[in-house]
């Protein structure tokens, strides 16, 4: 069976349950203390998608604003980016919007962008409606779920649903598992850290 | 942008190069007792040290650039010869016991202080748990607060709160205000405020452009002392940001508000306090290793040697706040600050527990205008076994991977996994292993290895006042010994609760306490009996042969 390597990148505000997601995808466990995440975070998984395995090569990466500026190392030569916001939160959601942009200006032009609506286990709390958000990810074309790492919904689906968004490869080799080496990426800009 | 390795820094001692000083080799070649010059203490490595040269606990304090002006009290002195001799020593100690009355009374006053204290209710500690809220906030006007052993703020030249111990930065500011406004006061002067002392308080104050850092404590510390910890939590915040971006920024916008940027980065600072409050790491600046078979610990070095890589500086494996290895590139050196900032940002997040963590992070003391990027992953999921690679790459994770791989690869293929899991069991070692009766803990560290000792801490010391109780009575030695003004190199106290002894020389210094029903005479042969001992376990106790790649 063909194996595909796929670079995946998770953005989005501090808080909103960007590891939560990944942990529950790999490990399939959930702690409910844990804590923030420092830098980035590389994690793996492999799943079948049709008669391919998938490998995800996940980047968790750190929400809070010093570490901003580290993205484009992460989101450059992704297959995929999940943007996450905390549907209890109307300010993760703007912040979902910026990242959206920075994309669209930085990031890879095939990108999949994903955008999960996370802690939806909190519908009594809510503050962004799911048909606003809905409305958002169709008018950029992007998959949209909304997500409880807490409770294991709609985890599995979104990563699923990447797969079947990505294009295949013959149709595209830029995709296809080697973009994922940081290396390969010539950085256009000299960044500083944070 | 990647550290530079090669950027020559203030850190390098004063001979010019980047070799750990040899300290007084030279001066001390007519040493009455070579058996103790340093470098061949015990627990001193056979081939060289593994961290910067620190000449002396003063060097810590000093302000970083003038490292060179400052000079050890024993070189300030021109002290001659170092006694090391058991008659010697315990003809010192007839001698101390008479000269130091005033000392010891001293000291009694500060334990019988410390009894008060135990009536004071025990400090509420408010952690800051939820990922979401960053902190559950204290009421800065309730006597609870004001009831913190110690408080520590941290604001901008434009008197902005930047970190507040306890309670939230905002409710603070006109507090913060207050403490700014005293700085500029005296400095408008031409002066500079550097603690204030009232009922029972200490209110120190650390100038570090653009932050000024402050201390509120009760705690016996001497001012000396907590100034010490301040730097630390300065360093701290410089190894988030560099101190090029720190000055950048305020330089940008002088009224900036720096928590923007150390957003999430408090827990990191509070566990520092913690931790400088139960660890005698900080106090020593020192590390302490994993007692571990020199055989095992060197096989668990070759591996980490073997699986190097162009970018990679440091390589180090440790476990809870003990080292079990570190290599590094040739001719660069580790601080023992900027490792303890390292095992203080694995032991403050539990994020480093799943998967491989990829990090920017400052190096203060290495240097403080760069990132290192740091590769931070548990080897096995159950053991606490932390593995930090330290490279000057940020593109290159994935080589660096791969060199986690290939260690942990070496190490199976060596067969040490069994022997190194169950050194793991068995963390800390008892002092019932030295044999001595009424010995109940000691810490010994070797000057020109940075490293020290110190068995668990046991009965009576179970709880964790009593712990601190115990740190605090090291932490007065300590002070004693290394007060600027009058230095002490031996200190016998009977107590009514224990014994202590303190002992300082250039090579090394032991700090005891024993049983308060044993008398001096018995003191002092159990020193010579435990300097047997650490000799005999030191290459388990120690790294005596560290690995360069």
């Amino acid at each position: 069976m063909a194996l595909r390597e796929l670079k995946v990148c998770l953005l989005g505000d501090t808080g909103v349950g960007k590891s939560s997601i990944v942990w529950r995808f790999v490990e399939d466990s959930f702690d409910p203390n844990i804590n923030p995440t420092i830098g980035a975070s590389f994690m793996t998984k492999t799943v079948q998608y049709q008669n391919e395995l998938h490998k995800f090569l996940i980047w968790d990466t750190a929400g809070q604003e010093r570490f901003r500026a580290l993205a484009p190392m992460y989101y450059r030569g992704s297959a995929a980016a999940i943007i996450v916001y905390d549907i209890t939160k109307e300010e993760t959601f703007s912040t979902l919007k910026n990242w959206v942009k920075e994309l669209r200006q930085h990031g890879p032009p095939n990108i999949v962008v994903a955008i999960a609506g996370n802690k939806c286990d909190l519908n009594d709390v809510r503050e962004v409606m799911e048909k606003d958000a809905k409305d958002y990810a169709d008018s950029i074309h992007a998959i949209f779920v909304e997500t409880s790492a807490k409770n294991a919904i709609n985890i599995n689906e979104l990563f699923i649903e990447i797969s079947r968004r990505i294009p295949s490869t013959d149709t595209n080799p830029a995709s296809s598992g080697k973009g994922f080496k940081l290396r390969r990426q010539p950085s256009v800009t000299k960044r500083s850290c944070c | 942008m990647a550290a530079d390795v090669h950027k020559k820094k203030s850190w390098e001692v004063s001979n010019g190069s980047l070799v750990p000083g040899d300290g007084q080799h030279t001066e001390r070649s007519e040493s009455p007792t070579p058996g103790l010059a340093q470098g061949t203490e015990p627990g001193a490595g056979q081939e060289g040290a593994m961290f910067v040269h620190t000449r002396s606990y003063e060097d810590l304090t000093s302000p970083e650039d003038g490292a060179a002006a400052v000079r050890s009290p024993e070189e300030r002195r021109g002290e001659p010869a170092e006694q090391s001799s058991m008659e010697q020593i315990s003809k010192d100690f007839s001698e101390l016991s008479t000269q130091l009355t005033g000392m010891a009374l001293d000291l009694d006053e500060e334990m019988r202080a410390g009894k008060e204290g135990k009536l004071e209710p025990s400090p509420q500690t408010t952690r800051r748990d939820s990922v979401l809220s960053g902190k559950e906030e204290e009421d800065v006007t309730m006597d609870a607060w004001r009831l913190h052993r110690k408080h520590v703020f941290v604001l901008s030249e434009a008197g902005k709160p930047v970190y507040s111990r306890y309670g939230s930065e905002e409710a603070l500011s006109s507090t913060m205000g207050v403490m700014m406004a005293l700085v500029s006061f005296l400095e408008a002067e031409k002066n500079a405020i550097r603690s204030i002392h009232a009922d029972g308080y200490k209110v120190v104050f650390v100038r570090r452009s653009p932050l000024v850092l402050v201390a509120v404590a009760r705690t016996r510390q001497s001012e000396q002392e907590i100034a010490h910890e301040l730097l630390y939590i300065y360093y701290q915040i410089l190894s988030l940001l560099t101190w090029t971006q720190l000055n950048h920024i305020f330089q940008q916008k002088q009224n900036y508000d720096l928590r923007r940027l150390l957003a999430g980065s408090e827990r990191i600072t509070d566990n520092l306090l913690d931790l400088m409050a139960h660890d005698p790491s900080f106090l020593m600046g020192a590390v302490r290793c994993l007692p571990l078979a020199a055989s095992v610990r060197d096989a668990v070095s070759s591996s980490l040697q073997q699986a190097k890589a162009k970018s990679l500086v440091f390589s180090i494996l440790l476990s809870g706040n003990q080292l079990v290895s570190l290599v590094r590139k040739k001719d660069q050196f580790l601080h023992p600050i900027d490792l303890h900032l390292l095992f203080n940002l694995i032991s403050s997040s539990s994020s480093f527990r799943e998967g491989e963590a990829w990090t920017p992070i400052c190096l203060p003391k290495f240097n403080s205008s760069g990132f290192f990027h740091a590769h931070i992953s548990y080897l096995e999921q159950e053991m606490d076994l932390c593995l930090l690679l330290v490279s000057t790459d940020r593109e290159d994770f994935f080589t660096v991977s791969d060199c986690k791989r290939r260690f942990q690869e070496r190490l199976r293929r060596r067969g040490v996994q069994h022997a190194l899991h169950e050194a793991l069991r068995t963390p800390f070692y008892s002092v019932a292993q030295v044999g001595i009766p009424d010995l109940r803990h000691f810490i010994y560290k070797s000057k020109s290895s940075g490293l020290f000792t110190s068995p668990e801490i046991e009965a009576p010391y179970v709880q964790e006042e009593e712990k601190e109780r115990l740190l605090g009575l090291y932490q007065y030695l300590h002070s004693r010994a290394h007060n600027s003004s009058r230095p002490l190199k031996n200190i016998y106290f009977t107590g009514p609760r224990e014994n202590l002894l303190a002992w300082v020389t250039n090579a090394f210094e032991l700090y005891v306490c024993y049983s308060p029903l044993g008398t001096k005479a018995g003191a002092i042969n159990a020193v010579n009996k435990l300097m047997k001992w650490i000799r005999k376990e030191e290459d388990r106790l120690f790294i005596l042969t560290p690995q360069t790649y």
